[in-house]
């Protein structure tokens, strides 16, 4: 016979203020199988978990409700006060009064009625729960990072120095991401390059850092602490065992396009390295450009090659690897305003650029050598529009959140143009300027000092008038519409979830959000892990981020994993499905459904009725693959799967309980 | 096809060519447009400024008349009438309260389910580029014009539904239709002032200046307008911006349908296109061999 007890939670005022929670205590004691009720105003505080271990010896309980919040925030930490009360921790019953009920209802009386109903059914269904057991799994002891800009190089670095392997899958033909992309960084104007390549070559070098550039993650199958993943690492051309990196091929290739890497600001061969700092510091070739590879003409790279290295039958591969860990650091894009800034021309004006493009223009390494020039005819700019959030807090066309790096970039742009051209005239369009970090605000007013003119207010208009831009706007301090005539333009624009991003978190299996950043488990208390278990975040991947949040989130989420490889093996969760044998049919209609693929179908030895021996075909479920989600239970016909804490008797019973 | 047709004030008065035009069209593609009987001031910007009740009662017993005569779609060709019927049923839509109230008001019942629809969009979306191709008779070959919807037809979006309120391009493809060469330009849908012309002149003549200016820096032959209000400020006031800004504007300035009408082998006698007030004389002779005039 269970003894149970229920204890409901104030959450502060958060239920308490539209719940009678003494009420519903006192309601809580006449149902089946109750014997004791309390309330208390913070039941996950250590005073509320001691009183619970308390009353627990006291009255000799033997099944446990707490009716507080989300089983999403505080299911595990009541499981070990039970299991420190010493109770199986799957004795324990929770019920949402504050999500399900004070939080979205605002008459006292009515909540409290629902929340005595919501008690009711947890106390029902604590009747009918069982003990249950974890057995558990092995750890494999190396991570898989993947993306290797910034976030990734930082994460894959600190858990390699921890003394575990690391494998960091890029699928450009170099690591670094856009860091080294860019010239410097706000606040302290140190050379980006200058921070971010040591790493590249650091990442490169280390011993247990195996790098796989120009690769892809193709799948992934398995569970916290054993990820089996095919990795397809694409077809370069160059045997980089051979090739010396001299370079010698990319300065005789007569096919040249649009360097992806300056942003169509330069020019690039096709047999390549992005830049002269690439890691790997030696070429690939571009299939859909190389004449050799598309009209089989050409082949002067493999003429020239000294050690042989160019292959133009190589092929991809696809290889697989276990992992115990997985961090994603797949960065971001940026918003193509091209495609719906219909009053800045739709990209028709040459001298229309992005911040990024800013970025390789003031580059010393840049396509221009670091010189400001305008795109459509290369004169040095006297006068410079800037014009921030484009794209970004702009929900009616674009997106609804701020992106945060632009306020401070554009902040160092100006800085840098009136630095650069000291008789220029800089002008910034914006809505609020946003410089929340250490230093950043300082550097702001310095900009301000420098001479930039900050003007409060969008840009509705953008045209062409002559070699000028005329640029239309309002300064909503003075109330007045505003019109500057710029040489050159600079898009703030928004940070977006890197191009194929969605594709792979379905992939790794989890779900973004709605505008396609992978959600963290918890806003606040689990911000680098997903809500798949072994899966962790590292930097704009997760949401629009500076470098300096990137790189400690980064280490945060390497800590995460490494604080997963340093055990050997995990603990099972045991709420998982089990299928009885004796009345399953193997329809298979549960494999179908699976999201997991944790059920296969058997053949099992068996008798029929006459005593014949004869071999049926059964459902089996593999609990390390098994996540609970209960999928096929409501699928199967003839109820053989039942979902272990959550089996059919102990949910009927808790409906039951509603109308009893 | 056949639609309700609300006129409104200047297509009686100052836009009496475009409503002259307007009509050719329809007939020749095979238009039928019936007045709506008995009809009212839409109440264009006065009222809106003054009572927000009367600004949407106005329009609505227009359009509760062409309902009770059982009429799907209305046609506007004027962009501030147009706008102020856009208005009222985007606002009787979304309250029923509203809808009763403004019932009452007119005395008949108005249950806002007609679709209102621009005359350029009658035209450029609802009646098929090849059917209008087919009729056309005298291309307007090498005609350099650059196509100016305004605010009004446009904006805003979500309750004119305009192909795109930055760069809208359906006056542009029925220009392209007729033969002539539309231009990419800048000022599309920038304001022509509208009235402000008369109160604050130094504001208003600026604005039509600068449509004017990057018309012509485009090489613009001649402007196609969708509403008769931008055509007059841009057709009458061109000698008072030339005195105040010591230009040198004569861009002739077209409605839409004019320039349609002109393709379909009507002559400018047929139309109202001696009203105008920037010749359009020697550009025609160039263009079509001095048939249209």
């Amino acid at each position: 016979m269970r003894r149970i007890g229920v204890f409901i939670c104030h959450c502060g005022s958060n239920i308490a203020a539209t719940v009678d929670c003494a009420k519903v205590a006192e309601a809580a004691r006449g149902f089946p199988g109750v014997v004791y009720s309390a309330d208390y105003k913070y039941m996950c505080s250590e005073p509320g978990q001691e009183f619970i271990k308390a009353a627990i010896a006291q009255e000799d309980l033997n099944a446990i409700v707490v009716a507080s919040c989300t089983p999403r925030m505080h299911e595990l930490t009541f499981r070990k006060t039970l299991a420190n009360g010493g109770l199986n921790p799957y004795l324990f019953e929770m019920a949402n009064l504050r999500e399900q009920c004070s939080w979205v209802h605002t008459d006292k009386e009515k909540a409290t009625v629902k929340a005595i109903d919501l008690v009711k059914m947890a106390a029902a269904k604590a009747n009918k729960n069982e003990e249950l057991t974890s057995s558990t799994m092995p750890v494999h002891k190396k991570a898989l990072v993947i993306g290797a800009g910034i976030a990734g190089m930082q994460a894959a670095l600190d858990i390699a120095d921890a003394g575990h392997q690391v494998v960091l899958v890029e699928r450009e033909p170099t690591i670094g991401g856009k860091m080294p992309m860019l010239d410097k960084t706000f606040p302290t104007m140190d050379c980006s390059a200058c921070i971010s390549t040591p790493k590249m070559v650091e990442v490169a070098q280390h011993p247990n850092i195996e790098l796989l550039a120009y690769a892809e993650v193709t799948e992934v199958k398995g569970f916290i602490g054993s990820f089996t993943v095919q990795i397809r690492q694409k077809a370069k051309y160059v045997d980089h065992d051979k090739c010396t990196g001299c370079g010698l091929c990319e300065t005789k290739c007569p096919s040249k396009v649009p360097n992806e890497y300056d942003l169509g600001l330069g020019q690039r061969a096709c047999i390549y390295k992005p830049f002269a700092q690439a890691v790997p510091n030696k070429p690939v070739i571009d299939p859909l450009h190389c004449r050799k590879l598309v009209d089989n003409k050409c082949g002067l790279c493999a003429k020239v090659c000294p050690t042989g290295a160019v292959n133009y039958q190589d092929a991809e591969r696809l290889f697989t690897d276990t992992f115990g860990a997985i961090v994603m650091a797949t960065g971001y894009d940026l918003y193509p305003w091209e495609e719906i800034y219909g009053e800045y021309g739709y990209g028709r004006f040459p001298d229309v650029i992005t911040g990024l493009q800013f970025e390789r223009m003031v580059n010393a390494s840049g396509p221009t050598g670091g010189k400001l020039k305008r795109p459509s005819d290369g004169q040095e700019p006297k006068s410079v529009v800037f014009i921030k959030c484009v794209g970004s807090r702009e929900p009616a066309k674009a997106k609804g959140y701020c992106s945060r790096a632009c306020c401070m970039y554009t902040a160092k742009h100006a800085h840098q143009v009136l630095d650069k051209i000291p008789d220029a005239a800089v002008y910034v369009f914006y809505m609020d300027v946003r410089a929340a970090g250490k230093a950043y605000d300082e550097f702001y007013e310095a900009t301000l000092k420098d001479g930039a003119v900050y003007l409060r207010g969008r840009v509705s208009k953008i045209y062409q008038e002559g070699s000028k831009l005329i640029v239309k706007g309002e300064d909503s301090l003075l109330g007045r519409p505003v019109q500057v005539t710029a040489d050159l333009v600079v898009l703030a624009t928004a940070m977006i979830p890197s191009q194929g991003s969605r594709e792979l978190a379905q992939t790794v299996g989890f779900l973004p959000d709605l505008d396609g950043w992978y959600q963290e488990a918890h806003p606040k208390l689990r911000p680098v892990e997903t809500p798949t278990a072994g899966v962790f975040l590292a930097g704009a991947c997760q949401g629009p981020k500076d470098i300096p949040d990137t790189v400690a989130q980064a280490g945060a989420a390497a800590a995460k994993v490494c604080g997963l490889l340093s055990k050997s093996q995990l603990e099972t969760n045991p709420m998982t499905a089990r299928s009885n044998p004796a009345i399953c049919s193997g329809c298979g209609l549960c494999v179908a459904v699976c999201p997991y693929k944790a059920i296969q179908l058997i053949s099992l030895a068996d008798r029929d009725r006459y005593g014949k021996r004869i071999n049926r075909t059964v459902a089996d479920v593999n609990h390390g693959l098994c996540q609970g989600c209960g999928a096929c239970t409501v699928t199967c016909r003839s109820g053989a799967i039942d979902l272990q804490g959550f089996k059919n008797n102990q949910i009927l019973e808790e409906v039951d309980a509603l109308w009893r | 096809m056949k639609y309700a047709y609300y006129p409104g004030c200047s297509l009686d008065a100052t836009g009496i060519e475009y409503d002259i035009a307007n009509k050719l069209v329809a007939r020749t593609l095979g238009i039928e447009l019936v007045e709506i009987p008995d009809w009212n001031c839409c109440g264009a910007t006065s009222a809106h400024t003054t009572n927000h009740l009367l600004a949407l009662a106005l329009p609505a017993r227009n359009l509760a008349i062409a309902e009770a005569h059982g009429f799907e779609q209305v046609a506007v060709p004027c962009a501030a009438c147009f706008a102020r019927c856009k208005k009222t049923a985007a606002a009787v839509q979304a309250s029923p309260d509203l809808q009763v109230q403004i019932s009452e008001v007119i005395g008949m019942t108005y249950a806002a389910k007609s679709e209102i629809l621009s005359y350029l969009d009658v035209i450029g979306k609802k009646t098929g580029l090849d059917h209008i191709k087919k009729h056309v008779v005298q291309p307007l070959t090498g005609l350099k014009i650059a196509a100016y919807y305004g605010c009004l037809l446009v904006r805003p979006v979500d309750i004119t539904q305009s192909d795109d309120p930055e760069n809208p391009m359906v006056m542009d493809r029925l220009l392209q239709v007729i033969g002539a060469e539309p231009i990419a330009w800048d000022y599309k849908t920038e304001c022509c002032g509208a009235s402000q012309v008369v109160p604050v002149p130094q504001l208003g003549k600026k604005l039509i200046h600068d449509i004017l200016k990057n018309a012509a820096s485009y090489g613009a032959d001649a402007i196609a307008t969708a509403c008769p209000l931008c055509m007059l400020n841009l057709d009458m006031r061109q000698k008072q911006i030339n005195a105040m800004f010591g230009t040198q504007f004569h861009i002739p300035v077209f409605h839409f349908t004019e320039l349609m009408a002109l393709s379909f082998g009507y002559s400018a006698q047929d139309f109202g296109l001696a009203k105008h007030f920037e010749s359009a004389e020697s550009l025609l002779e160039r263009m079509i061999g001095g048939k249209g005039a």
